[in-house]
């Protein structure tokens, strides 16, 4: 038989006991088993599920560096052009590899062409994770609907910790932010976020609302707080 | 560590109560008591986790950095993140100016210091990278190595590195045949010896011990149980501290 040492949702640190038994699974990377027992490796939220007989246990972190994941969307700014590849911040302690193949459509030929001419030092990318085993860096793409250059809009950065809540249960959060405010958004698993909104008075009004999500993460009825902030900030200042 | 020119102080009272003599310290603490103990969490905005750690006028600032891409890059290991530590103590945090150069003592203190954590944090979840750990005393008052092991664990917990367990730290000594636990400057001056212990309360383990004089087995195995007892106090300090701060913005929000 399971115990279970914590409540759900709280808060939970590095060395804590979470739960112990065999009917106990643990669903994140960031718990430990020893023996029966399992503990925590980050400071976070934990939550406790129970399924048919099973407890099913995991921690969403709190803090920490963004890593990469094959599939995430994210937003890098390019730092450097080699040969053939461009060298990509995602803010990430890993930076990301763009090819020439995986930007152009058409064959590139080093002697007779300059990537500068398609991505400068400086460019905004929407981009794929495609591959990231840990051993190299993780390569990226930008040929897919979506993906490219940034051509228009604002970058908001947030901590990659605080991505999850952004975009909230099922696109939750997101969908509120996007209908509150008429603005378009898209959220990089890196934690850059791409806003285009109709003006500025609305813009800023956004940013703030990103801002409190990030700092507020970890407590309950953060949509609906945020809704009303939204709703409260367009009030006074008439927009 | 300092010099024990002049006069040696009264560093133990033997003060009656209830038939019993009890020792009495120089600063009015029982031989079991910790000094006060303040902890900060987050308090560095550039850094990615950060704490301040105070034992009683001893004050530690630990910041960690990363993890992030190692330079130099040679240095890097394909399997796990390296671990560089910087234990160092400000030129105002003695008596006496202390150099700004690292002396020594600093450098061998960065060393187990270091190893101390690389047992406790999951380096294999970051290949490639370094965390980078600066320690700075603010404030000397003995105890240093310890109030520094206990920050930088903190500051790595609050920069969402994953690890096995905190780390926690405090220094015995045994002065005027006393063992007295959290020992300060002026008794480990004249103390017949000092042991600073840290451990991992939750994983049961020693990462660091060091003994500086003479201890006889039997007093050996006393220093360390009140050692752990000590600790079991400070981990309880620095979970309540990491917790705090959510805690906070919570109720603020």
């Amino acid at each position: 038989m399971a115990k279970i040492y914590v409540s759900p949702r709280s808060i939970v640190v590095p060395g804590d006991l979470i739960a112990e038994g065999d009917d106990v699974e643990a669903d994140s990377v960031y718990i430990e088993r020893r023996g029966k027992r399992f503990y925590a490796t980050i400071t976070g939220l934990v939550s406790v599920e129970q399924v048919d007989d099973k407890y099913k246990i995991s921690i969403i972190p709190l803090e920490g560096a963004y890593i990469p994941k094959a599939g995430d969307i994210v937003i890098g700014l390019v730092e450097d052009i080699g040969l053939t590849h461009w060298e990509v911040d995602i803010s990430s302690p890993y930076k990301g590899i763009l090819t020439v193949q995986e930007a152009l459509e058409k064959p590139f030929n080093p002697v007779t062409d300059s990537l500068k001419r398609y991505l400068d030092v400086g460019d905004y990318i929407v981009a794929k994770v495609i591959a990231f085993d840990r051993a190299r860096d993780p390569l990226l793409t930008i040929k897919g609907k979506g993906l490219g250059r940034v051509t228009e809009g604002s970058i908001v950065e947030i901590k990659p910790s605080r991505v999850a809540r952004v975009i909230g249960k099922k696109g939750s959060m997101v969908n509120m932010l996007m209908q509150e405010t008429g603005c378009n958004i898209l959220v990089g698993q890196n934690g850059r976020i791409l806003i285009n909104c109709p003006n500025k008075d609305i813009e800023e009004i956004l940013v703030l609302s990103i801002k409190k999500i990030e700092a507020e993460a970890h407590t309950t009825g953060l949509t609906e707080r945020v809704r009303e902030f939204i709703r409260k900030e367009r009030e006074k200042r008439g927009v | 560590m300092g010099g024990t020119g002049g006069e040696k102080p009264v560093l133990i009272r033997w003060e009656e109560k209830d038939g019993q003599k009890l020792p009495i310290r120089i600063d009015g603490r029982l031989p079991e008591q910790l000094r006060p103990i303040r902890i900060e969490v987050g308090v560095l905005g550039n850094a990615d986790g950060s704490a301040l750690v105070e034992y009683g006028a001893t004050r530690v600032l630990a910041a960690v950095y990363g993890p992030r891409e190692a330079h130099p890059r040679h240095m890097a290991l394909p399997d796990r993140a390296i671990i560089r530590c910087r234990y160092h103590m400000a030129p105002f945090s003695t008596e006496e100016r202390k150099t700004p150069a690292p002396t020594r003592r600093e450098v061998e203190l960065s060393k187990v210091i270091r190893e101390a954590l690389e047992s406790v944090v999951i380096t294999e979840m970051y290949p490639r990278t370094s965390i980078d750990v600066y320690m700075e005393v603010l404030q000397s008052d003995g105890g240093t190595r310890t109030a520094a092991i206990t920050a930088a664990s903190l500051a790595l917990a609050d920069a969402g590195i994953a690890m096995r367990d905190l780390v926690a730290g405090v220094a015995v000594g045994k002065v005027d045949g006393v063992l007295v636990l959290d020992i300060n400057e002026i008794e480990d001056n004249y103390a017949e010896a000092d042991m600073p212990v840290a451990m991992a309360p939750s994983l049961d383990k020693v990462l660091l011990l060091q003994l500086n004089g003479v201890l006889s087995h039997e007093e050996f195995i006393k220093a360390l149980e009140l050692a752990r007892k000590g600790i079991l106090e400070i981990y309880r300090l620095q979970k309540e501290a990491l917790r705090k701060k959510y805690v906070e913005v919570q109720s603020s929000g």
